[in-house]
């Protein structure tokens, strides 16, 4: 069987950059690039979906893909020191080569967003994918296509914000509106809100109409900002969220990131809130 | 199509001859239980047996496997590549296999070759795989293939069917594949009516020894939340001691882990069997666990063979009936039992 048909193999990549994103150094962010040009193509990936990185001797981690299928020639992927492999690769050099196997699961329901207003809500560090559909709308090719866009984003203090420079730059353009917030802070020269994301997604967000909610974030995040999203009148089908679960194959293979008889790896990771409700609560 | 009849010595030369051809697996005694092995051509395969203790599955499945080889050796220019692992997937035969093991596959099938994806090692070890099955004569007391839509002498699936007759195997073609090895492993011609009336009779005898009737019929009707949060899932685990060997006997449990693992500057990307009784199965890097408990695994067994493939596939349950589980659990966790309250509920 021809090798690009096998779904198990890694693609070989070089890691060509490594950006230390936060105070507490926990999380990196890794640009990689394609060592065979052809596997670029091969890899075509749509906002929300991830990828199995792959650490020779030490196994694969999947990962949401941070970058914009509109950045050409390269994939970031930011990535917090956990366990095996995720530490492994914190201690990785530049120039090291890897593997990245994908794109895998599905992605933001885009074309249902055409045309309306997207409402992004963030925490911690589970802005990745948010930060790939953020530039990615924000990209001149596909602004027109959606109507207003608002973002929460919040972490625990400023140091621990993904992506500092990008959002600041955000801040600035009149086509997107950012409300960044932390948790506490007591640096004086913090200009953007205190407070916690579901609070101040409660006082920024206007209103649900014609909008679609995307909601990423730690598990307490996600409990506390649902019900501000459905009193606002989001309906269960306009609230989206990503899921996590332990994976291996990330084809729906392996058996073990199923919720009732979907499999996150491969039905999601991205579900609407309707959907979720109609499955067993084990995630 | 093609007949073929055989004494039973006859036959262990055919099974010689047909070495030159596949690579031949059958059943052997080894110790209380038979068990698959590849015929080296000493011995003689015995035919003798209610099931094989493991069912066939490891011959297509393996229950451990390596993926890709690489090296960490940085002088090396192909240093941390993945390479596919060479593998032997040359023409097989599995010979003595239970109808029932072959309906594992035919439902694992599902699994592993799909429209968005195919397991290219489970797939090319399926095509290269023709599965000479054997009519059960004497199903076991725990086997309930009948309710789940097999049989005892049932021809789904396989590619050959035998018939042990005692003095003599009657072998039927049932397919193209199997009308080839057939062919070469020559023997009489067809049965003689006498026989032909001996076969009908196994037929009939065998499926009235099942005494085992499990209701599936009312599961797909069932609102998965609602047996998901059933009152008997406590009950039901209560004994379960986690062993996971259900699942490891399994013909139908499909689940697997996948490990790099390395030797020297050398690599390995492995699969191995794995198994949704384990807490490791599920447990996040951060320490989050959505089965943390062994309720919640049971009931993830139970449920994923009853109801969630179901539901998903809408044609029957995820079990062959085969009764493995229900033989070598320990604590006697009944799936039989469980189907019952599920159906009924
Ligand atoms: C769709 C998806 C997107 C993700 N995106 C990101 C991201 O952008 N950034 C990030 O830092 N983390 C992300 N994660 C979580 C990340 O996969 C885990 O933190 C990581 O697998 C931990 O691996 P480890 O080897 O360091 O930990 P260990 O605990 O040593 O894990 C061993 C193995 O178990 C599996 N595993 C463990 N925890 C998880 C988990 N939470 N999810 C999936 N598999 C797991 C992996 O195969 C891992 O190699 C994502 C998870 C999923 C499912
Ligand atoms: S064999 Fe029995 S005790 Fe062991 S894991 Fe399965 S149900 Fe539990
Ligand atoms: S669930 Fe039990 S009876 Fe059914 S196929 Fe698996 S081992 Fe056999
Ligand atoms: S990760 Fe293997 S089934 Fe989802």
């Amino acid at each position: 069987m021809n090798q690009t048909h096998n779904p198990y193999f890694p693609y070989p990549v070089r890691v060509e950059q490594i950006v230390t994103e936060t105070e507490d150094e926990k999380l990196k962010t890794f640009k990689l690039r394609f060592l065979n040009p052809e596997d670029e193509r091969k890899f075509t990936y749509i906002p929300g979906q991830f990828a199995e990185l792959s650490v020779p001797g030490k196994g694969e981690v999947p990962i949401g893909i941070a970058s914009s299928p509109t950045e050409k020639g390269f994939l970031l992927f930011t990535v917090n020191e956990v366990g095996l492999v995720t530490t492994y690769l914190h201690m990785i050099k530049e120039g090291y080569v890897m593997g990245v196997r994908g794109p895998l699961g599905n992605w933001y329901p885009w074309e249902e967003m055409e045309g309306k207003n997207v409402v992004i809500v963030g925490g911690g560090f589970a802005f990745t994918t948010l930060r790939s559909s953020i530039v990615y709308m924000l990209d001149p090719q596909n602004r027109q296509r959606f109507g207003e866009i608002t973002v929460v984003y919040g972490a625990r203090s400023p140091g621990l914000l993904l992506y500092r420079e990008e959002l600041s730059d955000w801040e600035k353009r009149n086509d997107i509106r950012m409300h960044i917030t932390v948790d506490a802070t007591d640096d004086p020269e913090w200009k953007y809100n205190k407070g916690f994301v579901p609070a101040v997604a409660k006082e920024k967000i206007k209103s649900a109409d014609n909008a679609i909610a995307i909601v990423c974030g730690p598990p307490i995040m996600i409990r506390f900002t649902q019900p501000v999203l459905e009193e606002l009148g989001f309906p269960p089908e306009r609230i989206i969220l990503s899921l996590e679960m332990r994976m291996k194959c990330g084809i729906g293979m392996c058996g073990r990131c199923n919720i009732g008889d979907r499999y996150v790896c491969k039905d999601g990771p991205v579900f609407s809130l309707a959907q979720l409700k109609e499955l067993p609560p084990e995630y | 199509m093609l007949e073929r009849t055989f004494t039973i010595k006859e036959w262990t030369e055919a099974l010689k001859k047909l070495r030159s051809f596949y690579r031949v697996f059958a059943p052997f005694k080894e110790g209380d239980f038979h068990s698959f092995r590849e015929f080296d051509g000493s011995g003689s395969p015995d035919f003798n047996f209610g099931n094989t203790r493991l069912s066939a599955k490891a011959l297509i499945y393996p229950q451990s496997e390596r993926m890709f080889d690489y090296t960490l050796d940085e002088k090396n220019p192909d240093v941390n590549l993945y390479k596919e692992a060479v593998k032997d997937l040359s023409p097989q035969a599995i010979v003595g296999i239970r109808p029932c093991d072959v309906k594992g596959f035919r439902l694992m099938k599902r699994n592993f070759d799909n429209e968005e994806y195919r397991d290219p090692w489970w797939v090319q070890r399926f095509e290269s795989t023709i599965l000479v099955g054997f009519g059960c004569n004497d199903p076991c007391p725990t086997c309930f293939c009948t309710s789940v839509g097999g049989g005892p002498f049932n021809e789904e699936g396989l590619d050959v069917i035998a018939y042990n007759l005692g003095e003599r195997f009657v072998l039927r073609a049932l397919t193209e594949k199997g009308e080839v090895f057939l062919a070469k492993a020559e023997g009489d011609t067809g049965p003689g009516e006498d026989e032909r009336r001996k076969m009908e009779e196994l037929k009939r005898s065998s499926v009235e020894k099942i005494s085992s009737r499990v209701a599936t019929d009312q599961l797909k009707l069932k609102e998965v939340n609602a047996l998901f949060s059933a009152p008997f899932w406590e009950e039901t685990a209560f004994s379960c001691i986690n062993c996971g060997t259900c699942t490891f006997f399994c013909p139908t449990c499909w689940c697997f882990d996948i490990q790099d693992e390395v030797f020297g500057k050398e690599g390995d990307r492995l699969r191995n069997w794995d198994s949704c009784m384990f807490p490791l199965f599920t447990l996040h890097g951060s320490g989050h666990n959505p089965r943390e408990n062994k309720v919640q695994r049971v009931r993830q067994r139970f449920m994923h063979k009853l109801k969630y493939y179901v539901d998903k596939y809408n044609d029957g349950v995820q079990c062959s009936g085969c009764g493995r589980c229900v033989r070598y659990c320990p604590v006697n966790i009944d799936i039989r039992e469980v189907a019952e309250k599920m159906n009924s509920y």
